[in-house]
Order: C-alpha cells, then sequence, then structure tokens
C-alpha cells in the first residue's frame, strides 16, 4: 500500500506544472540550492569558532541557554509556512484504504518534510566540530539525538495546533514578551530552560525522554488527525462570513472607479494578495540597511538610489508585477466583458501610482537620516511614478502565470515569472536609474544627480500616452497566449 | 446576426473545429448539441475572442470579433466559472458586471427583481462570496449576469449541466422568453437533447468539429437526433 502512495507521490512531484520549467532555469536552481546548503554547512561549522570567539563560554553551553527561543522561532515558522498535505487526501477517502494508512503516510510524509531536514545543516556539522574539540562522543550524540526529537516534537504539535489562531498568536505574543523582558533584563527565561537541554548532555541518556515525547505526540497527532478526517471537519475549507461593500465613493472616477473597487476587494479578500501588499510594506523598512550605514558596502550613495527605489516602490514590485495574473481566474470574463484594455491598464496604474505615493509619506521618516537619504527616497519615488509603473505593467505582459489567490503558494517567488522578457525589464527598473545618478553626479555632483533621476521620471510622465498605446498592444498582442496560460492551472 | 466564413481551428495536426460557413440571423434562438470533443466550446471561444482561428473569421453584427471590440457592448455570455469572480458577493458581482455595461444598481436590482424564483432564495443576501456558493448556485449566478445590459447576443455553454431539476424548468422558460423577443439572438449549448429541442428554432449538430445536420426545430426534431447519436 505505501508501494502505491510513494508512487503517486513521486509522480505529483514530477508532473506538476512548475517543474516543467527551462533547462538553464533547473541549473540556476540547483546553484541557489547549493550555496545556501553551503551557507548552512559553514554557519553549523563556524557557530562553535564564533561563540568560543566572543567570550560567553562554552559554545555548547550558550547554544543550549538561547535553544529555547530557537524552538519557539522554530514552531511558528512552522506554523505560519508548513501546513498539513491535506490536499491529496480527498481522493483516497472513498477508496478502499484504511484511514491509518492515509494518515500514516501524511505524517510520516511530514517527517522528511524541509522543515525538519533543514536543522540537521545546523546541527550535523555542529556536533560534528563538538566531536572534533573533543567533547566526549557519548554526551554529544545524547545531546544530538535529543534535539532532532524535540524539533520531531515541535513538528507534531504544529499539526494539531494547525489552524487555531487564536493559540497561535497567544504564543507568539508569549514569545515576543519573553524576548523583550530578557533584552531589557526584566526577566530571563532562559535561566528555567537551560538546565532542560544541559541535561541531554550531561546525561545523555535523558535524550530518551524527548523521543518519547515526540512518539507520544505522534499518536495524538494521530489520533487527532483521524478523528477529524472528514470533508466538512478537518478537511474542509475555511469560510469567512461575506460582507457586500459599496465603495461607491470612487463612483466619482467613472469606469476607472468600477475596476478600482474591484482591485481593492482583491486585495482585501484574499490570501495572496494580502501578503503581497504586507511585503510591499515591508520593503518601506528595507532602506534601513543602507542608511543607517549599518553594513558597510552600502555606505554610497549608488546604494542610496536602489534603496530609494526599493523603500517606495515595495508595493510596485510585490503586486504590480503580477499584474494581469491577479484577475487570472477570470481572464476570460474579463476579455468578453465590456471593458477596453486601456481602462483596465490605466486603473492598475493608478493603484500603483496610490500605493507609491503612499510608501513616500510612510518613508517620511527617512529625513532623520539626512537630506541625501530623504532625497534619495523621494527621487526613487518619482522614478517609480514616471518610469518603473510602465515598466511592470509592461513587464506583466509577459508575465503568464495563473495566480491562485486563495493560498500562499509561491507568494515568495515564482520560477515561471521569471523569463528572459522579464529579467531583461529588471535591468532599467533598477540598474538604469543608478546609472543616470552615477553620470550626474560623477560629471556636476551628487545634487545633479539627484535631479537627473528626478528628471527622468518626470520625463516618463509626460509621455504617458504614448508608452500607453504601446503597452496596450502588447497585451493586445499576447492576449491568446495569455488565455491559454491561465487555463493550466 | 452572426457570420462564420472558413471558420477553422486547428491544434497541430489535429482539426478541432471546420465550419465552412454558418449564418445566424438576428433574433434566432440556436442551439449546438455534440458530444464531447465536437468544438462547441471551441465555436463559443472563438464567437468570444478567446482563442484566434487557424483560418477565416467570425463576423457578429457586423463587428469582425478578431480585428475589433465593439462587438463586447451588444454580446454577452456564460461558459464556465472563470467567467465568474470568486471573491466577490453575488451582489457586488451583478453590480460590477452592470457598471461595465451602463446600468446603475436600481436598473440591475430591477432585474434581479424578476429571478427571484430562479434564485431560490440562495443566491441574495447569503453573506457568502462565490467561490463558496455550491456549483449550480455559481451556475445561476452566472446565466443571470449575462442577462445584464440587454445584450443582443447571448451566449450560453451547457446552461442545464449541474442544474437541479426544478432550476432546469425554470431556465427553459427563461431562455423561450429571451429568444421570444425579436431582436435577441441566443446560442446555446446541451447535451440534453430534450431541453435544447424545446427552447431552441435551429439545432445544428457537430461532430468532430464538423456541421453534420442543421434542422429547423419540429416535432420530429427530437427523434431524428436521438437515432444519430444512438449511431
Amino acid at each position: 500500500m505505501f508501494k502505491h502512495f510513494i508512487g503517486l507521490q513521486w509522480k505529483s512531484f514530477f508532473r506538476s506544472a512548475s517543474f516543467k520549467t527551462e533547462i538553464w532555469f533547473k541549473i540556476l536552481m540547483a546553484l541557489g540550492a547549493l550555496y545556501f546548503t553551503l551557507v548552512f554547512l559553514s554557519m553549523g561549522v563556524g557557530a562553535f569558532y564564533i561563540i568560543e570567539k566572543t567570550g560567553l563560554g562554552d559554545p555548547l553551553r550558550v547554544v543550549n541557554r538561547f535553544m529555547i527561543y530557537y524552538l519557539a522561532f522554530d514552531l511558528v515558522f512552522r506554523y505560519m509556512l508548513q501546513k498539513m498535505p491535506v490536499t491529496n487526501i480527498k481522493p483516497m477517502l472513498y477508496l478502499p484504504i484504511k484511514k491509518s494508512q492515509v494518515v500514516n503516510f501524511s505524517l510520516g510524509k511530514t517527517v522528511i518534510s524541509f522543515f525538519n531536514v533543514a536543522h540537521a545543516f545546523f546541527f550535523i556539522p555542529f556536533s560534528v566540530v563538538l566531536l572534533i574539540e573533543g567533547y566526549p562522543p557519548l554526551q554529544v550524540i545524547g545531546w544530538h539525538l535529543g534535539m532532532m526529537a524535540l524539533f520531531y516534537c515541535n513538528n507534531f504539535i504544529n499539526i494539531m495546533v494547525n489552524n487555531k489562531d487564536s493559540v497561535f498568536y497567544v504564543f507568539a505574543a508569549l514569545f515576543i514578551l519573553a524576548g523583550a523582558s530578557q533584552y531589557y533584563a526584566w526577566f530571563d527565561i532562559t535561566q528555567y530552560t537551560y538546565p532542560i537541554f544541559d541535561y541531554l548532555y550531561d546525561l545523555p541518556w535523558t535524550a530518551i525522554v524527548p523521543w518519547v515525547l515526540a512518539v507520544a505526540l505522534y499518536f495524538s497527532a494521530f489520533a487527532y488527525f483521524k478523528k477529524h478526517m472528514f470533508l466538512d471537519g478537518g478537511l474542509a475549507q475555511k469560510q469567512t462570513e461575506a460582507r457586500t461593500e459599496n465603495l461607491d465613493w470612487l463612483n466619482r472616477f467613472g469606469n476607472l472607479g468600477t475596476f478600482l473597487k474591484n482591485d481593492i476587494k482583491l486585495i482585501k479578500r484574499n490570501k495572496r494578495s494580502r501578503t503581497a501588499v504586507i511585503m510591499g510594506f515591508f520593503f518601506i523598512f528595507y532602506g534601513l540597511l543602507f542608511f543607517t550605514s549599518a553594513i558597510e558596502v552600502y555606505d554610497n550613495a549608488y546604494w542610496k538610489i536602489f534603496a530609494g527605489i526599493f523603500v517606495t516602490g515595495g508595493f510596485l514590485f510585490s503586486f504590480g508585477q503580477y499584474v494581469p495574473s491577479w484577475d487570472s481566474s477570470y481572464y476570460p470574463l474579463m476579455m468578453s466583458q465590456n471593458i477596453k484594455y486601456r481602462e483596465y491598464l490605466t486603473s492598475k496604474w493608478y493603484l500603483v501610482i496610490i500605493a507609491t505615493i503612499i510608501s513616500t509619506i510612510l518613508a517620511s521618516f527617512y529625513a532623520y537620516f539626512g537630506w541625501e537619504a530623504y532625497a534619495a527616497v523621494l527621487v526613487g519615488a518619482i522614478y517609480n511614478v514616471g518610469i518603473n509603473s510602465y515598466l511592470v505593467l509592461w513587464g506583466g505582459a509577459y508575465v503568464k502565470t495563473p495566480i491562485e489567490l486563495t493560498s500562499n503558494k509561491k507568494a515568495f517567488g515564482d520560477k515561471q515569472a521569471f523569463n528572459a522578457k522579464t529579467l531583461l525589464l529588471t535591468l532599467p527598473k533598477i540598474l538604469l536609474p543608478i546609472v543616470i545618478y552615477a553620470i550626474g553626479q560623477i560629471f556636476i555632483g551628487p545634487v545633479a544627480g539627484y535631479i537627473f533621476v528626478a528628471a527622468f521620471g518626470l520625463l516618463g510622465f509626460v509621455f504617458k500616452e504614448r508608452v500607453f498605446k504601446m503597452i496596450e498592444n502588447i497585451y493586445k498582442k499576447e492576449k491568446y497566449k495569455t488565455l491559454l496560460a491561465y487555463k493550466q492551472k | 446576426m452572426i457570420t462564420a466564413h472558413t471558420l477553422s481551428k486547428k491544434y497541430g495536426e489535429q482539426t478541432v473545429l471546420n465550419i465552412d460557413h454558418l449564418e445566424i440571423p438576428k433574433g434566432q434562438s440556436f442551439g449546438l448539441v455534440g458530444n464531447n470533443g465536437a468544438g462547441k466550446t471551441t465555436l463559443f471561444s472563438l464567437l468570444l475572442d478567446l482563442i484566434q482561428p487557424t483560418s477565416g473569421h467570425i463576423i457578429n453584427n457586423g463587428v469582425q470579433v478578431d480585428e475589433s471590440e465593439a462587438w463586447k457592448p451588444f454580446t454577452s455570455a456564460f461558459i464556465d466559472e472563470s467567467f465568474l469572480i470568486g471573491y466577490l458577493t453575488p451582489e457586488e458581482y451583478f453590480y460590477f458586471i452592470g457598471e461595465l455595461r451602463g446600468r446603475n444598481k436600481a436598473d440591475v436590482d430591477a432585474l434581479l427583481e424578476g429571478y427571484n424564483d430562479f434564485f431560490h432564495g440562495e443566491i441574495l443576501g447569503q453573506k457568502k462570496y462565490l467561490r463558496d456558493l455550491s456549483k449550480g448556485n455559481q451556475k445561476k449566478v452566472g446565466i443571470v449576469a449575462s442577462f445584464i445590459g440587454n445584450p443582443e447576443v447571448v451566449i450560453l455553454d451547457e446552461p442545464f449541466a449541474n442544474l437541479d431539476p426544478t432550476t432546469q424548468i425554470r431556465l427553459k422558460g427563461i431562455i423561450k422568453d429571451l429568444a421570444a423577443k425579436e431582436d435577441v439572438t441566443v446560442l446555446v449549448s446541451s447535451h440534453d437533447l430534450i431541453h435544447v429541442t424545446e427552447v431552441c428554432e435551429r439545432i445544428v449538430v457537430l461532430n468532430k468539429g464538423e456541421i453534420v445536420k442543421d434542422i429547423h426545430t419540429s416535432t420530429e426534431t427530437l427523434k431524428e437526433l436521438e437515432a444519430f447519436f444512438a449511431g
């Protein structure tokens, strides 16, 4: 029976639409994976010596001390990202397969998931270094195995609390509170927790305890899951109560208002688009890396222009670059309704512009870091409005990835969104303003650099009609290909 | 009203539609039947310019659909759930379509009033988004939305499928009323021979992309169709 399950799993992985990408992208992805593996490995190896150098004491004891945060963070991380693989279960329910087998397989699958394996990249090299440094092998192995069990405990706890938001928020709040009170030295939670982890090392046989706990949690997760394995129970989709909204104040924009109303509802009511907005919001703080002189490499004017583009253009990049795809699930409707491409594109353009202006206002606090920082933000905003807003719409015509609005799948980048054309369009979005600035700065001075970039943005504004005409034609040309691509979910 | 000239659609070597000439006069209620893969949805998609013909073209009220968008104001359709916006409530969806077709809320409300029976109290005021409605109820929304704004051409792909018997009977009445109007051309495809012979004045049978029968509906039509499909 398990042979069947594994066969299905294998096929679902290798036959998934996203797997069929171009070969060069696969190579790129493999290189990326290799890079991160190396980074984690070197962190695991280096952690010991780095901690030793800081003089906090025995590195193992230091790790044990902060382990409670590591575990808590792991749990929060899992809660947000690791989902129980329920979608594949539905077709199995009425087949002659015992429920317990289905549950066992689903739970078993989580054991080898990325969320568990990832920790090995730190713990295995760390333990190896401990052995090399002459720590007693039996004790190190006991500690290592105990830690592994604790991550599996987290794994099964997460399955049981999945979708219980109230529990999650209380836990996350406690976690943040503990961190804050430690920082301000009110209350040190680690004083009470580090002995637990130390025991695993000092008395290696105690590693059995977390394993017993993990097994117990496995069985309770098993019982919980089996009990809820009904279409109207654990497998049901959550439904939210709908409210009809008028947003009549947008009527004054005529046809444009109709689309804007729809876009606002789109953003508010779908998980995927909300994530894009939140990501856009966080981009505002991305500039702190550049303007606070925290990182030496970034401490020059070119990087500041780069930061200015990103600070004000978060929404533009996170939402704008997928523009027609947001409407992918009902694109045939849009294409056969009484809609002019021009109006459709203009409404999206306004949305991006409004968001850029709001981001710029929110980013006013950069004035605190001096006039140059603030100028970079303002200039970045003008460039975003004048040039990048067109470029994302243009690039959107080539992005033919349907978006599943209700799930966060692929929210953090999608292979198909990277094709040669969109990559090429990234250059003028980010590099061109830096080049323009450099020309002004080198030949005249920094102020001229800023003025040049802003002037370029304003120039784009002047040519709006012409540019829109061009983008409209591209969308028309790509229409059939786009419709076809959106059909293949 | 609608004319297709040497229309064909090929995917690679496979011809999925090949119509030399088809003319649908204004005000006709036109039924399209055929087995799976006969080309019904392909024809409707070509009519709505959702796919490009391999050869030939369609003219809708003097507008060549793959050249100009001027057919959109007087044409409406419901093909499948990709014509619904999942995150809107039914009301919002109707108003959205209404605004696109130059109808205000009062107009739309007045129109919806006439479909209270058809909705059976399961559509309006349910505090549900379209994505959370059942398949049948989604279909009701899509069909009624295609009536907003007095379109001259209404295209419905398999409107009877997935509906309960009561709703099917009501829908037949609605389509008949619509077809009775002089200026409305209704195009309906269906696998249900009884329904389609009841509501359409003319029935065209597609088989493997070709028109094999073009019948003016009479009392004999149902028998003729059944004989054809029985093979």
